[in-house]
């Protein structure tokens, strides 16, 4: 008699019915589409909508539906030579509203959508796209601190009258880099009052003092989980950033992740134009505003050559004249809380909201010099990576512009306009001062961009494999068990589904490494099942009497099955912590697809044998 | 339908020594050959930048070589991928050049063969990403070992059979590199996982078989251990092969249908596993019997072990 308690059969049934639920998702397949949306972030209207498909239905291009999604417009297409008509079409009628970006959109249905359920998204490698990885520079952020450092205790020991004959920066402690600044005191300087002034600025360094033949040697050391700290804030930093930017480009799903210990991966899907995207992403931008010096001539100081003291001259300008500013700088782009692109009387502008701080500064320049002039200097920052004498070298371009030398009309704090720039140069600037500027300078180490008809085709080949390979498998089990060969092949389904569903609810991207590992666990849960079917005919070739051959062939085969597997696990999740990239979407398919084989071969498997021979019933022969 | 009707009854230790010298030569001529010609390592690993773009009709690949030179790209590589219609160029390092700069050269260099041609892909990887992979790649596997190590030591009892385990699950891979660097098929980091896949297989066939060497030495302590391990090795040789040709059936249909990305992957799967299973057979079993393992060692009190729980 075989038994199998009726809990179980009850468990076994509600995670199918959840993994078919889950899994659903992903058999409409997607759409190709258009997205638009606006620089500024704004929603875009219905009217907008109207308009739009009221152009392309006027140039004949034919589209499925168009509607608004989170504040951009979604339209959606047949097939890709209509998505890449209309995308053409659409940007030269509209180049100025909206920024588009091809992408994908999933055909699932409304119920499915309200649910909260959606497809598993497709990898780069599979959807086509631009895939950036940039490498952050964590040994020039643990320079800024130290410099920092260094500029708090020199002004301190000033304050204090100690006299310094040198401060450098060391690495001690068998530390690579330097981490720790070192001070040497002149030989007649005060000790204790030079540890007295260093008491609060060195605050959290582990500080030392010895007496060398010149003076005293203060060394101020970072504890190490301190640099650990400075180096996880700069790459997190940098990823809300690269991330900020992203989105701007109104890519549909941008991924913004850190790879491995200094690196960014930045996967933006249906993106293809390489050049602008990496000039986006890698460029920083901030502000400075300085006051016009108008008592003194531009020209005459460029000619001459004397800049007057204080002043600094810009022959880079917007207005292409030569610019003298002011050094003092009234308020910078750090101190910038909002940009947004607006509307002047002089045309497009860019509205500026800047903190309480610069604005008190802002209020109290503006108060005295109404009617003179202030000048915008926009100072660019990228890095250029350039190979010197075999090495390679990175190293930041700043170049800075004043873009808008306007007379005060009236005083202001935190909120105002610069104006004067066309509508494409105010999209530009607001997005740059918005996403603020890279702390810790990053360089591009690789680029990969696949297109979309490769995508297409390697999401063709890898389905073929999977589809061709699974059939061979189901097939094959079916003719060599027979009736327990149908078990093994229904459980060899529910197996794929309940991976589809795990991997949809991660929101877990499908890459091509992926579908290969959905492939491999076919052969994974063939195993359980085939270890199980070798026992069940070996007891009876023992002569147990079928259903007693059942029951020692599942209880024989679990140790085999659960040791073999959790070594195979292992493989696995030291693949998901390690890998990067597409051996990750491997180790997770293949870690995750382990879990649901044993659970589909041990509890599944059982429970539909246990239903077709189970009960009280003599069964005379087995098919297996 | 069955392979075996009947048990059967191989000898598979008593031939062990010829086996070891088999590997063993099989594992000097890898290390040779990856020493000799080395892996043709993809641009994961080197830095580089490839190309990959489709004609539409079959490409002259001496033509695109030419055209591809005279646009002034050194030692670049040009080979097909899949089709004749799809050509895949490799290009070294290429520093001073924007990647759309590189992309729009290339595609000229193309279309003065086939006015059809067109890019579909471009990679260009930095050259410090590659090291950066060997590392990891190489903290994976001793970490992968170390684990697989503990995990069979603990669950049989003994380190003799995790000694087998680890020397079969190194042995696998060697093989495999030693394929890669004789084929000369593209190294690439799809490889990479797939090596490591290959360990877990491996393994996955030496647990089963210790774990009839177990069972089998539960009942029998009195029979001689050489004689117990042929017994388990037989009495799991139908699971064996027929796992290896269901999962073969799988890993073919990626070889023949996934596409070039796949290639190399799967060809390093198919070698994986044929390997994984002569090693689980002839390696692990006869090298933990070299060390000596009797019963005494997975059973080390007469008490019976606990029987493990059911699902």
């Amino acid at each position: 008699m075989l038994e199998y308690a009726r809990w179980k059969y009850i468990l076994i049934a509600a995670v199918l019915a959840l993994g078919l639920l889950f899994a659903l998702p992903n058999v409409f397949g997607q759409d190709p589409a258009l997205q638009l949306a606006h620089a500024d972030h704004s929603a875009v209207t219905s009217a907008e909508t109207q308009m739009v498909t009221s152009f392309l239905q006027q140039q004949k291009i034919p589209y499925r539906r168009a509607y608004v999604q989170n504040g951009r417009l979604i339209v959606r297409f047949a097939n890709v030579p209509d998505q890449l008509r209309g995308s053409d079409a659409i940007a030269g009628q509209f180049k100025k509203q909206y920024i588009s970006a091809k992408t994908l959109v999933p055909r699932t249905p409304g119920w499915l959508r309200a649910l909260g359920l959606k497809p598993m998204p497709l990898g780069l490698d599979l959807s086509g796209g631009l895939d950036l990885l940039y490498q952050v520079d964590i040994k020039s952020a643990v320079r800024q601190i130290l410099q920092t450092y260094t500029q708090d205790a020199s002004r301190a020991l000033v304050d204090a009258k100690v006299p310094v004959a040198g401060i450098v920066d060391v690495a001690v402690d068998g530390s690579a880099l330097p981490n720790t600044i070192q001070i040497t005191l002149a030989p007649n300087a005060n000790l204790a009052a030079a540890q007295r002034a260093l008491t609060d600025p060195l605050r959290g360094l582990t500080i030392t003092t010895s007496t060398g033949s010149g003076g005293a040697v203060i060394q101020a050391t970072m504890p190490a989980a301190k640099i650990l700290a400075r180096e996880n804030y700069a790459i997190e930093q940098n990823i809300s950033i690269l991330r900020n930017r992203a989105n701007q480009l109104g890519v549909s799903e941008p991924k913004v992740e850190r790879q491995g210990n200094d690196r960014i991966d930045v996967q933006l899907p249906g993106v293809q134009n390489m050049a602008e995207v990496k000039h986006l992403l890698g460029q920083t931008a901030t502000l400075e505003f300085h006051l016009n010096d108008a008592e003194n001539n531009a020209f005459d100081a460029q000619q001459s050559g004397n800049v007057p003291l204080g002043d600094k001259l810009y022959t880079n300008t917007s207005m292409g004249i030569p610019v003298l500013l002011k050094r003092e700088v009234i308020a910078t782009g750090d101190e910038l809380t909002n940009a947004t692109v607006g509307e002047s009387q002089q045309g497009p502008a860019v509205n500026i909201t800047l903190d309480s701080r610069a604005g008190e500064s802002m209020l109290r320049t503006t108060k005295q010099n109404v009617g003179k002039q202030m000048g915008v200097v926009l100072i660019t920052k990228h890095t250029e990576t350039r190979e010197v004498d075999g090495k390679q070298v990175t190293r930041q371009v700043t170049t800075e512009k004043v873009i808008n030398d306007a007379t005060i009309d009236g005083v202001f704090s935190d909120r105002f306009q610069i104006s004067g720039l066309t509508l494409g140069e105010a999209q530009d600037l607001a997005i740059l001062l918005r996403s603020g500027s890279f702390v810790t300078p990053i360089s591009l180490v690789s680029e990969n961009i696949i297109g979309p008809s490769l995508g297409a085709a390697n999401i063709h080949m890898g389905m073929m494999a999977l589809v061709i390979g699974m059939a061979g498998v189901l097939l094959f089990m079916a003719l060599y068990y027979k009736i327990f060969g149908l078990v093994a092949d229904a459980v060899l389904v529910a197996n794929v589904v309940l991976l589809t569903a795990l991997l949809s609810m991660m929101h877990a991207s499908l890459s091509l490494p992926g579908i290969a590992g959905i492939i491999l666990t076919v052969g994974i849960a063939v195993d359980a099942n085939v270890l199980i079917y070798e026992r069940i005919r070996e007891e009876l070739r023992k002569g147990v009497t079928p259903q007693a051959a059942i029951r020692a062939g599942f209880e024989k085969a679990f140790s085999a099955i659960a040791d073999s597997n959790v070594t195979t696990a292992i493989a696995g999740l030291v693949l998901w912590i390690f890998g990067t990239g597409a051996i990750r979407g491997f180790a997770v398919v293949l870690t995750l697809g382990i879990a649901t084989s044993m659970f589909t071969s041990l509890m599944g498997s059982r429970a539909l044998v246990t239903f077709m021979y189970g009960g009280r019933r003599k069964i005379a022969r087995l098919h297996i | 339908m069955e392979f075996f009707s009947h048990q059967t009854n191989f000898q598979f230790m008593a031939t062990r020594k010829v086996w070891f010298g088999l590997s063993i030569v099989l594992m000097i001529a890898s290390f040779v050959l990856l020493f000799t010609r080395g892996l043709n390592l993809a641009i994961d690993f080197t830095g580089g930048v490839t190309v990959q773009a489709t004609f539409p009709t079959s490409a002259d690949l001496a033509a695109v070589r030419q055209k591809v030179a005279a646009a002034g790209f050194r030692d670049a590589v040009v080979e097909y991928v899949g089709t004749s219609r799809t050509i895949a160029v490799r290009l070294p390092p290429e520093p001073h050049q924007t990647s759309t700069q590189l992309r729009s050269r290339m595609e000229n260099a193309l279309k003065q063969v086939n006015s059809g041609a067109t890019v579909q892909s471009l990679s260009v990887v930095g050259p410090q990403v590659g090291s950066q992979l060997e590392k990891s790649a190489g903290w994976a596997l001793a970490f992968t070992l170390l684990f697989i190590f503990l995990y069979i030591a603990w669950r049989f009892h003994t380190w003799r059979l995790s000694l087998g385990a680890i020397l079969a699950v190194l042995h696998d891979p060697i093989l495999v590199l030693g394929f890669f660097a004789l084929t000369q098929i593209s190294f690439d980091l799809n490889v990479v996982a797939a090596v490591l896949a290959v360990i877990g297989y491996s393994l996955n066939d030496t647990v089963v078989v210790f774990d009839r060497i177990r069972e089998r030495f539960e009942g029998n302590r009195r029979i001689a251990p050489n004689v117990v391990l042929d017994q388990a090795i037989n009495q799991t040789l139908s699971r064996t092969i027929m796992t290896k040709v269901v999962t073969s059936i799988v890993v073919v249909a990626l070889l023949v249908l996934g596409g070039p990305v796949l290639r190399g992957f799967s060809a390093a799967l198919l070698i994986g596993i044929l390997a994984g299973t002569y090693s689980s057979i002839y390696i692990s079993s006869a090298i933990a019997l070299e060390c000596g393992l009797t019963a005494e060692h997975i059973f080390p009190s007469a008490r019976k072990a606990a029987a493990d729980e059911l699902p």
